[in-house]
């Protein structure tokens, strides 16, 4: 017999401003195995919960329900705060909040409050006290992608004493902000911030750096992750090579270098900026031709280190890890799609990561603003803010950062040309950060930036002009500008490799294909499958000071976890029955991948891998997995109380 | 003592009868430890002579068919006062089987298409006296009266016949499997790791390879139908229609969840096709079982 106590919330007006309360405890109070019910203010305030533990000991309560907001507010506040008194799972939370205060205006309110109050009465009831699952964790961490966001998570791990491994695809980590010139809205110069960060990579006792080298498996669960990593042959020894260059001094292989956006040419063998970490070259094996078996084999020749070996194989490494920090960053969307700007057939329409280089010290300029097409210095730019953002046909979401890189570029674009005239087309401002409205203010007036409301209608060459037209709908005024140069502010659009990553982690990618954290507001860097988070652009579009946060709030995540001795989880997991036919309809529809086979083809689960989500419950056709306190039994008395 | 038995049709085919002949030479075996008491099928009974009968003087009482007229239920009551044991034999008198797809029309719709607006009826009537009541809905042995055990099958295969006459002449009334047609099924191994349906074909339009039918893209019920057939039909190249009813509630109900759970058209527009092209749900999920999930008839959209 179970002795129940119900505590109705007024959650101040929230739901006592609609539902009658009392009347809900009075009701309830007339329930079988209720032995005591009542009402107050605020039950998540410290006399709140002080009430409940009181009760609970003078009624010898077992069962608790507490009527008030959803579960995913409270319910663990207040199953802490009474762990000691009762097993956790014997209190449940009625949701008279978001389910019927906040959507019901009439007196029906009051009745639903008391319905779904008695149903969760009902349950709690034959609810099986549980104990939480305790599940071994490896203290090392994964992270994936060397730009800021994966260097800062890195690092911050790594200085709380924890190994990590930080796997990057390219030769070099850094990331986009390794091509970025200055930074918004200090100005600091994005080599000289980064690059420290980038060497106390390489030096951190706690860190593995893997290059040039992608996870290709993985497979486990929290704290128990099994990684394996192909190390593509680099063919250069990164522990002799000194960087001396003498090597790129012989080869004869000249193709255009990704780092400057073919805007530079590179040798066959190079190293991606001289600020790369590790400081070591590499041999592009598609354009070398030394690999090929009529070898030129130059550059050995060359390498006093002896550092060059024609003869490496790619190299399989197996990690076993315990958490996971996904940062594979952004790229520009391709600036192709945009035929209505004309990008590809003209040299003198450029994206804005390209006027980056341009504008760098070290980039294929030396920091000239010039018009490639001629090499001429530009005088007039347009900017065109939002190319492929805001737009159904193309990206319908905001990228977040291009309104403030353009202000910063036409701010640059001054600096450099001081005769220079910049106009930018925008659809709005949004300048929310930190600073960021002065900075945009600052470029309007102080720099007399022509901002230009509106998006352009036509643009085209004419002699060795780009001709932009628009409309400024502020003046209502028709606007038309002859350009030496147009920079257009593409969309930021994830990785192409983040669907493989999203593939072999399991997680969920959005609909534009960034990673989905499992709760917008609440756990914006944790995916839904435990143990992984989320850093930078990988997730949404974001500036270098939100990547960062980002990725320390992962990495705190992480640390936080590995501080335990043991994980706990939630006990409501799939038990699986012995009726399994081995149909496999569990095993392939579990979104976790919880569930495996045995060796008579038999379905069992993985408790540490369970979510709970009970999809395999109500797939199994012979009713062979049940959720504790999710049973049918339960959920069918309940629906019976609710249609009394 | 030999123990007495009767066997009385309700709404049927007939097949139940007959099966349990199918069990060939064992019928000897049985007869030598019964008495055949009331078989009005295969022996001339009367109803006077059952009604004659001591109450509870009939060991066990076999009841196949459904209840659709007023007479079934009649019966059915009166067995059951006689009868010490009554089991509902086959799947009409379990789930109301395929004439249960009635209770999807009422009683008028009925006598329309049988006798008035049909191809093969000219100038037809319908018979209105001398006859039992037909009730408005096709009901299962059960929801009329208490029955001690079921013998699933349409009609019940020769091995669940085999091992239920067993187990109840012991008194044993739990005799059925616990577990699902897959798991007796000879293509069960051919299934996939993992398992995805992007197209629902029918059967009669595929080239059978062998494999498991939902590999194939069939609809096959032995997914969530009991066991103890020894996979006849699947043995016989034809998937399983849940003759023998559900291990979990219906076997249509859990048949739904499990196949839609296994679909997989990339996106939603394109599941929706493939659900959309299963053709006659009812007919295919309940086609035994409609009596079960529709008691009351249809309920009449009130809209
Ligand atoms: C034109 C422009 C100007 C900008 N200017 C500013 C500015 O002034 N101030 C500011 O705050 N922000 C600026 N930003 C934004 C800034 O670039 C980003 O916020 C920042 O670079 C995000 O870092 P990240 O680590 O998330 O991604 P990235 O820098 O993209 O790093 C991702 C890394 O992951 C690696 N990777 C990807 N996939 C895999 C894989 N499968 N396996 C292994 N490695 C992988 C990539 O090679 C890369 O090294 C600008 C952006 C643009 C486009
Ligand atoms: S071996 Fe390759 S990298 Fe070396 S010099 Fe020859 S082409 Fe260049
Ligand atoms: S409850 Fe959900 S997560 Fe757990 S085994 Fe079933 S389908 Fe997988
Ligand atoms: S769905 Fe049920 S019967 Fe099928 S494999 Fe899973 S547990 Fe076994
Ligand atoms: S689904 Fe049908 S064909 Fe497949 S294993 Fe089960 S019974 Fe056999
Ligand atoms: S395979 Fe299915 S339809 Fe055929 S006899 Fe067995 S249970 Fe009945």
């Amino acid at each position: 017999m179970a002795r129940v106590g119900v505590f109705v919330c007024h959650c101040g007006l929230n739901i006592a401003g609609v539902v009658d309360v009392k009347k809900v405890a009075e009701e309830l109070i007339k329930e079988k195995d209720v032995v005591f019910s009542t009402t107050y203010a605020y039950m998540c305030s410290d006399p709140g919960q002080n009430l409940i533990r009181e009760k609970i000991k003078e009624h010898r309560l077992d069962s608790v329900v507490i009527a008030a907001c959803s579960p995913s507010m409270h319910e663990e506040t207040f199953r802490n705060a009474t762990r000691d008194l009762i097993n956790p799972y014997r209190l449940e939370i009625a949701n008279i909040r978001e389910q019927d205060s906040w959507v019901h205006e009439s007196k029906d309110a009051t009745e639903k409050a008391i319905k779904i109050t008695k149903a969760t009465v009902e349950k709690v009831k034959s609810n099986e006290e549980l104990e939480p699952i305790k599940i071994d964790v490896e203290r090392k961490a994964l992270v994936i992608g060397g730009g800021v966001a994966g260097i800062q998570a890195a690092l911050d791990i790594a200085d709380a004493g924890y190994e990590v491994i930080l796997v990057e695809k390219e030769p070099s980590i850094g990331g986009r902000m390794a091509q970025l010139s200055e930074t918004f809205p200090t100005l600091d110069c994005s080599q000289c911030i980064l690059t420290p960060k980038m060497v106390s990579v390489a030096r951190h006792p706690n860190i593995k750096l893997l290059t040039y080298a992608e996870v290709v498996g993985i497979d486990g669960f929290v704290g128990n992750f099994n990684v394996r990593i192909k190390k593509k042959p680099r063919y250069v020894d990164i522990d002799k090579c000194t960087a001396c260059g003498d090597c790129e001094d012989v080869c004869t292989v000249i193709v255009p270098n990704e780092f400057e956006f073919g805007r530079k040419p590179r040798k066959a063998i190079y190293i991606p900026f001289p600020q790369a970490v590790p400081a070591a070259y590499v041999i592009d094996e598609q354009s070398c031709l030394g690999i090929a078996p009529l070898r030129c084999g130059e550059c050995a020749k060359a390498c006093e280190a002896d550092a060059i070996n024609y003869d490496m194989q790619p190299e399989y490494i197996e990690e076993k890890v315990g958490a996971i920090v996904v940062a594979t960053g952004y790229d520009l969307y391709d600036k192709n799609n945009l035929v209505e700007y004309g990008y590809g057939e003209d040299a003198d329409i450029i994206t804005s990561l390209e006027f980056e280089r341009m504008l760098s010290a070290g980039g294929p300029t030396q920091g000239k603003v010039i018009k490639p097409s001629n090499g001429k210095e530009a005088k007039k730019i347009v900017f065109i803010q939002c190319a492929g953002s805001r737009d159904k046909q193309h990206k319908p979401y905001c990228s977040s950062i291009c309104c403030m890189y353009t202000a910063k570029h036409a701010l640059l674009f001054k600096h450099h040309v001081e005769d220079g005239e910049a106009y930018i087309f925008y659809i709005d401002i949004r300048a929310t950060g930190k600073n960021y409205e002065e900075f945009i203010a600052r470029v309007m007036e102080e720099e007399r930036i022509n901002y230009i409301r509106g998006k352009p209608a036509k643009i085209y060459r004419q002699g060795d002009k780009i001709v932009v037209e628009g409309v400024d709908t502020l003046l209502g005024k028709s606007v038309k500008i002859e350009a030496d140069l147009v920079v257009l502010a593409m969309a930021i659009v994830p990785r192409n490799e983040a669907k493989d990553v999203a593939r072999l982690l399991k997680v969920a990618i959005d609909e534009h294909g960034f990673f989905k954290e499992a709760h917008p507001k609440l756990r914006p860097v944790e995916a839904v499958t435990r143990g992984i988070f989320f850093a930078g652009c990988s997730q949404a579009p974001k500036d270098i000071p939100a990547s960062v946060a980002q990725a320390s709030a992962a990495a705190s995540k992480v640390i936080a976890m590995f501080s335990h001795e043991k994980l706990e989880k939630e006990p409501i997991v799939a038990m699986f029955g012995d009726a399994c036919t081995g149909c496999r309809t569990c095993f392939y529809i579990c979104p976790f991948n919880a569930i495996a086979l045995d060796s008579k083809g038999k379905a069992y689960g993985i408790e540490a891998l369970c979510e709970g989500c009970g999809v395999c419950v109500a797939a199994c056709p012979v009713g062979n997995i049940k959720l504790p306190n999710y049973e049918d039994e339960q959920i069918k008395k309940m629906v019976e109380v609710i249609l009394e | 003592m030999k123990k007495k038995i009767a066997m009385y049709w309700g709404a049927g085919c007939g097949g139940c009868d007959v099966s349990l002949l199918g069990v060939h030479e064992k019928l000897l075996d049985l007869l030598s430890v019964v008495d055949i008491v009331f078989w009005p099928c295969a022996m001339d009974f009367k109803y006077e002579d059952l009604e004659k009968m001591e109450d509870g003087s009939i060991d066990i009482a076999f009841y196949n068919g459904a209840i659709r007229t007023e007479e079934n239920e009649e019966m059915a009551k009166l067995l059951r006062k006689k009868a010490k044991m009554l089991v509902a034999y086959g799947s009409c008198a379990m789930e109301g089987c395929v004439i249960g797809l009635a209770n999807l029309y009422g009683r008028e719709e009925i006598f329309d298409a049988i006798y008035l607006n049909n191809e093969t009826t000219s100038d037809g009537k319908v018979p209105s006296h001398e006859l039992p009541e037909f009730l408005p809905v096709l009901k299962t042995l059960d929801s009329v009266v208490k029955v001690d055990a079921f013998i699933p099958g349409c009609p019940p295969p020769a091995p669940v016949l085999e091992e239920a006459l067993n187990a109840l002449l012991n008194g044993e009334t739990n005799f059925l499997a616990n577990v699902a047609l897959c798991d007796e099924c000879p293509r069960r191994d051919s299934k996939p790791d993992k398992l995805e349906i992007k197209k629902i074909k029918r059967w009669h339009a595929v080239n059978d390879d062998g494999r498991c039918f939902l590999a194939q893209g069939i609809i096959c019920m032995g997914l969530a139908t009991r066991a103890g057939c020894k996979a006849e039909c699947i043995t016989a190249n034809i998937p399983c229609t849940g003759c023998m009813g559900g291990i979990d509630g219906l076997s249509g109900t859990s048949t739904i969840s499990a196949i839609a759970s296994l679909i997989d058209g990339e996106d939603e527009e394109k599941e929706k096709e493939v659900i959309e092209s299963i053709q006659d749900v009812i007919g295919t999920f309940f086609k035994y079982s409609t009596a079960k999930l529709l008691p009351y008839g249809r309920v009449k959209d009130e809209s």
